[in-house]
């Protein structure tokens, strides 16, 4: 039996967690506890990248963890509490449909993308090839939140957490993307969220609350 | 070199000027005259092009080729001829109080913006700039799908902020495994994300990693496109944004969607050595084609008929490029244009048409030819136009695609036939009655701007008669690197 390096074990350890995550994220009610599991996730994320950046001598990686750490440990769920603040709607709850239910979904879809990763992560050159499994599952729990939440902030966590999910698929399947790619992808990623911030209050203007049933009305016929 | 830094600073600029100005009177003017020199840019581009052939420029980041020099000459051209459009447009919106003062600020910078990230995706040479292009455009045009904040707009613009976003997610995932399958061949170093470089070595890269990353690219961008069953965003962000966000909706984000599907087409293809990624798009473009051919006769405003129309298009398009073969991606690429002037120019007509009437409602436009000639025939022509009537340019490109049909794929072509069919019937019984009949729309103090939509209809007339030789070689070079 091959000894696999303490690093890579880290990284596999950090996978975990952030797989774990996913699935909290997926089952937690509270908008407040939800930000700060995506902030823990978020942290994982740019751990398990440094480690990488560490262990392949990979400069850019660094930087690629330092963006991670302050954009999406600091500064979106800085924004985001601001906004749940600003809004007030902190003890916001949601009568989830069914967890068991979701959560049952979740574990097929982890088995799903375990293997459908399976060709690609055994292509893959890099020693933490194992991981890219967990990056599309945690994609795919992501997506799944998304679908089954009726609210506008968990959504958009969902949206968030997504992104954490891609990105970690691009460390362990490739050592991240080119520089100038990961920047824009940055960029993209704190307007999309300043968007939605204003967008948040145009929603809560007109309706009155942040839940999203108000927003089905357009339908085919009027 | 200076072309390209000129195309793309010249609506950055514009936006950037536009947000510190605010709303004043000459707010619209600057709007125009930076469009206007961003398509003098783009003409003087295409110039270049003409004279000294294919280029790549800044570190292999920027590049043109015939596949893209003819879209950015019509990204430019359709934003000016809109930003024209959009001046008295907006003005009348303004005085009827749907619009403040921040609003206008907010649409004319960012319309410039939106501008800008379309002419980024079709220069860049880089898969990771395009993804991060074609995010960007959604992002600017969310707040002006919204710009109304009615309800319904609110929601049109959340679908399609969260649609579109989902999209774009699995698109990345895509551009994630491209970059893996790359990066074997070319090394970390070797720009392996550049399309020229990948197109170098497109038959070494790993075929299984590529088939599972088109799968994601098409659903990515094709979200974008507005291929069924994908497209559930795209008549509501068109409906209820203001109409010049509907023109350049449908006009250039549609196009340089498709556009980004294809440059991932060609590297797939050419990795695979089998038709999996032609079958995917046939597949989903016919199912788009039929699908919104039906959708089209329930439709009862009028901008949501049009954007099914805007579907409809897209998947013979797709289906074009699908089949492949010299003569129907030469179609393909004429449709892609012919599609684009004629769709604007429609939405310029609908626009004016919909203020008149005080109304979106099909059934309250009535009359239009007896207040409005010039809205009237607009609109009768553009309609001719986009159902395919002779003589226009859509009918030479869809004549060609259903005649490769009928060679390459002959099981297609019934089903493309009777979608065609079916949509001519439901656009014209809509549009006949809002043209002629009983009049039912006022006339406005504001004079519309109708010069876009006939130097519009001119262009795709000219081009269902005579085809530039310039133009048509370069579609015969993009058609043989499509393959």
């Amino acid at each position: 039996m091959t000894t696999v390096p303490l690093w890579a074990q880290l990284i596999n350890l950090l996978a975990a967690v952030l797989l774990l995550l996913a699935f909290a994220m997926l089952a937690q009610r509270r908008v407040l506890t939800l930000i700060d599991l995506f902030a823990a996730q978020g942290f994982a994320l740019a751990c398990s990248t440094a480690i990488v950046a560490y262990a392949t001598q990979q400069p850019h990686l660094f930087w690629s963890a330092g963006l991670t750490l302050v954009l999406k440990v600091i500064l979106l769920p800085w924004l985001l509490h601001r906004l749940i603040r600003q809004l007030d709607v902190r003890w916001d709850v949601e009568g989830l449909i069914n967890i068991p239910t979701t959560m049952l979904i979740g574990i097929v879809l982890v088995v799903f993308a375990f293997n459908l990763a399976l060709p690609i992560a055994q292509l893959a050159s890099t020693v933490t090839r194992a991981t890219l499994g967990i990056a599309m599952a945690s994609v795919m729990l992501s997506f799944l939140m998304m679908i089954t939440r009726r609210k506008a902030i968990p959504q958009v966590i969902g949206f968030l957490s997504m992104e954490n999910g891609l990105f970690f698929a691009a460390t362990s399947a490739t050592y991240g993307m080119p520089m100038v790619v990961e920047l824009g992808i940055a960029l993209d990623v704190l307007v999309a969220m300043l968007i939605l911030g204003v967008f948040f209050f145009q929603i809560r203007e007109q309706f009155d609350s942040l839940d999203l049933k108000h927003l089905e009305k357009l339908k085919e016929h009027e | 070199m200076i072309e390209i830094a000129a195309v793309l600073g010249l609506p950055l600029a514009g936006a950037l000027a536009l947000a510190l100005v605010g709303e004043r009177r000459i707010a619209p003017v600057i709007n125009v005259a930076a469009s206007l020199l961003t398509w003098l840019a783009s003409i003087a581009l295409t110039a270049r092009v003409i004279i000294d052939g294919p280029m790549l420029v800044l570190g292999k980041l920027f590049f043109v080729d015939p596949f893209n020099v003819f879209l950015v000459a019509l990204t430019a051209f359709v934003g000016f001829t809109t930003a024209i459009f959009s001046r008295p447009y907006m003005r009348i919106e303004r005085e009827h109080g749907r619009l403040t003062a921040a609003r206008l600020r907010l649409y004319h910078s960012m319309y410039q913006l939106f501008n800008f990230t379309m002419l980024l995706a079709l220069l860049t040479n880089n898969m990771g700039i395009l993804w991060v292009a074609l995010e960007a455009a959604t992002l600017t045009t969310v707040l002006l799908v919204s710009l109304y904040r009615t309800p319904a707009s609110l929601e049109a613009a959340w679908k399609y902020f969260i649609l579109c976003g989902v999209g774009i997610a699995q698109a990345l995932f895509g551009t994630i495994l491209l970059y893996f399958a790359a990066e074997k061949v070319l090394g970390v170093e070797g720009g392996a994300l550049l399309w020229t470089e990948l197109n170098g070595v497109k038959s070494q890269l790993e075929p299984t990693v590529l088939s599972l990353a088109f799968v994601f690219l098409l659903v990515g961008y094709g979200t974008k496109v507005g291929l069924v069953p994908l497209h559930n965003w795209l008549p509501d962000a068109h409906a209820e944004g203001p109409t010049p966000v509907s023109a350049v909706l449908s006009g250039l984000l549609l196009n340089v969607a498709l556009y980004a599907v294809i440059r991932c087409k060609i590297l797939v293809e050419g990795a695979l050595q089998n038709p999996f990624a032609k079958e995917l798009l046939m597949g989903f473009g016919l199912l788009s084609v039929v699908a919104a051919a039906f959708l089209l006769s329930r439709q009862r405003d009028v901008k949501r008929l049009f954007a099914y129309s805007s579907i409809e298009h897209m998947g013979i398009i797709t289906f074009a490029f699908g089949m492949g073969g010299p003569i129907a991606n030469f179609a393909g690429l004429l449709h892609m244009t012919v599609h684009s002037l004629t769709k604007s120019a429609i939405f310029f007509a609908v626009g004016h048409a919909a203020q008149k009437a005080g109304t979106q409602m099909i059934d309250g436009i009535r009359g239009l030819i007896t207040v409005s000639p010039l809205i009237g025939w607009g609109l009768a022509l553009g309609s001719l136009a986009i159902l395919g009537m002779p003589p226009f340019g859509v009918f030479a490109s869809e004549f060609l695609i259903l005649t490769s049909a009928m060679r390459e794929q002959p099981w297609a072509t019934p089903l493309l036939l009777l979608a065609l069919g079916v949509a001519f019937a439901a656009v014209f019984s809509k549009v006949q009655p809002m043209v002629f009949g009983e009049t039912t729309v006022a006339r406005l103090p504001q004079r519309p701007a109708m010069t876009p939509v006939f130097v519009h209809m001119a262009i795709v007339l000219m081009l269902g008669l005579w085809i530039p030789p310039f133009l048509a070689d370069w579609y015969r070079q993009a058609a043989k690197l499509i393959g």
